[in-house]
C-alpha cells in the first residue's frame, strides 16, 4: 500500500465531496417541482395553472343557447357575424347566473360610433358616418335597430 | 367540545387526506383537451380591421391587464405616397378607446393590430435563465408566474415588443392566446369581440380549420420575417411599411 501512504486527507476530501453531492441530490428532489421537465425545461404544471383561469367572455354559442330570438333577428342582417359580446361586453357571469347578474343597458350613442365613426384609416368598404352630421344628435336606435341595422322602410316613414 | 388524545389520533389521518385534496385542488379545466393535437396561431386580416379597439378592451377585461400595459394593441399607420421607410405610427392608449380622426388624410392610412406572435423559435424563451417561459406542446408561448424572477431579459429579447413587467407582480407578462379559453374550446377574447372578423384564432394542426384554405388563396406575411422567429400570427394585406 505504498501508493496510498499519507493519502488519508485525500479520502477525507473525497468523503466531503460525496456528502456534498448527496446533499445536493437530496435537496434537489425536494426543491425541484415534480412536473419540472415533463415537457421541457420548465414546470409542466404551469400549463394547467394557466388553463385553470376562469373566462369572462362566455362566447356567442353560450349566448345563443338562450337568446335564440335575437339570433333570428340578427341572422339576415348586416350584423349577423358580429358576436354578442362585441357590443354587450363580457357576460360569463350573466351566463352562469342569468337571474341575478343582468348585463348593463347599452348606450347606442357611444357604442355605434366605436365602429361606424368615419376615419380615414378604416377600410373604404366599411359603412362609416360622421355622427355629428348624420343624426344631429339623435340616438342611433331611433332609426336603426342594432341587431339588424338596415332601416325598415315602414318604420322610418317610407324613406330608405 | 374537547378533543381527547384518542380522537386526535383519529383526526390526523383525516386531516392528511383533506390536505392532500387541497393540494390537488387545481380545478380540472379541460378534460377533453390534448395538447399534442393542436398548434395554435392567429390570422389577422388587415383589410377588415376598423380600429375600434374592441380587442384591446376585451383582452384587458379577460386577462386583468393593468392600465397602460397591453397584451394586444392596435397601431395606426400613415404613409405618404412612396415613403414606406418612414411611416407615421400612432396608438393612443393602445387604441383602447378607438382613434381620433386622422391628421393627414392624404396618402395611406390603415390599422395594424399587434400581439405576441407565438414564435416557434421564440427569442424570449431562449434567454430565460430559469425556465419560466416556454413554448407549450401546442405552440403557445407562456410565462410561469411562480418561476419568473422579473429579470426582464425576455422583455428585451422580444423583437415585437410584446412583453412587459406587471407592476403588481413584478413578473413578465404577455399574451397567452387566452390559453384558459382555447383549451376549453372557446376562441380568444380578442377574436370573440372582433366585430368584423379581422382576427381569427387558427389551429394549424386541425385540417378542417379555415386557416388552411385562407393561406392557400391569399398572400399572407408575418412581422419581421428576417428575424427567423417562425412567427405564427399571419397578416393578410400587410403593408411594407409595417415594423
Amino acid at each position: 500500500m505504498k501508493a496510498f501512504k499519507d493519502s488519508g486527507h485525500l479520502f477525507r476530501l473525497l468523503a466531503v465531496g460525496a456528502a456534498g453531492i448527496l446533499l445536493f441530490l437530496v435537496m434537489r428532489t425536494f426543491l425541484v417541482p415534480k412536473s419540472f421537465g415533463e415537457f421541457g425545461h420548465y414546470r409542466g404544471d404551469a400549463i394547467s395553472d394557466l388553463a385553470a383561469r376562469p373566462v369572462s367572455f362566455a362566447g356567442h354559442e353560450t349566448c345563443e343557447g338562450c337568446h335564440s330570438d335575437v339570433l333570428d333577428k340578427k341572422k339576415d342582417g348586416k350584423h349577423a357575424h358580429v358576436n354578442c359580446e362585441a357590443c354587450h361586453g363580457p357576460q360569463a357571469k350573466h351566463a352562469d347566473d342569468p337571474a341575478t347578474v343582468q348585463p348593463p343597458k347599452l348606450d347606442t350613442a357611444v357604442l355605434c360610433v366605436r365602429c361606424h365613426e368615419a376615419n380615414a384609416a378604416k377600410p373604404k368598404n366599411f359603412p362609416q358616418v360622421a355622427s355629428a352630421d348624420h343624426s344631429s344628435g339623435m340616438p342611433c336606435d331611433t332609426c336603426h335597430q342594432p341587431h339588424s341595422p338596415v332601416i325598415d322602410s315602414s318604420a322610418a316613414g317610407g324613406t330608405k | 367540545m374537547t378533543i381527547s388524545r384518542r380522537h386526535m389520533l383519529l383526526l390526523l389521518p383525516a386531516a392528511a387526506v383533506a390536505w392532500k385534496h387541497v393540494l390537488a385542488g387545481t380545478p380540472e379545466s379541460s378534460p377533453n383537451y390534448t395538447m399534442s393535437q393542436h398548434w395554435w396561431g392567429m390570422l389577422i386580416d388587415l383589410t377588415k380591421c376598423i380600429g375600434c379597439g374592441n380587442c384591446v378592451r376585451a383582452c384587458q377585461s379577460e386577462n386583468d391587464v393593468p392600465d397602460g400595459y397591453f397584451r394586444t394593441w392596435v397601431e395606426r399607420y400613415h404613409v405618404t405616397d412612396y415613403d414606406i421607410e418612414n411611416p407615421h405610427v400612432d396608438s393612443p392608449d393602445g387604441g383602447k378607446k378607438g382613434f381620433p380622426p386622422a391628421k393627414d388624410e392624404s396618402g395611406k392610412n390603415f390599422f395594424v393590430p399587434k400581439l405576441c406572435n407565438h414564435c416557434v423559435e421564440s427569442p424570449c424563451t431562449q434567454v430565460c435563465p430559469v425556465g419560466a417561459t416556454f413554448v407549450s406542446p401546442d405552440g403557445v408561448v407562456l410565462v410561469d408566474k411562480k418561476y419568473c424572477l422579473g429579470c426582464r431579459y425576455c422583455v428585451q429579447a422580444c423583437p415585437y415588443g410584446c412583453r412587459f413587467i406587471n407592476p403588481k407582480t413584478e413578473t413578465a407578462e404577455k399574451c397567452t392566446l387566452c390559453y384558459h379559453r382555447i383549451t376549453k374550446g372557446l376562441t380568444t377574447a380578442c377574436c370573440e369581440s372582433c366585430p368584423t372578423g379581422a382576427r381569427q384564432l387558427a389551429d394549424l394542426k386541425n385540417p378542417s380549420d379555415p386557416i388552411h384554405e385562407f393561406l392557400k388563396t391569399h398572400s399572407v406575411q408575418v412581422l419581421k420575417p428576417y428575424m427567423a422567429t417562425h412567427a405564427k400570427v399571419f397578416y393578410n394585406g400587410l403593408d411594407g411599411s409595417v415594423r
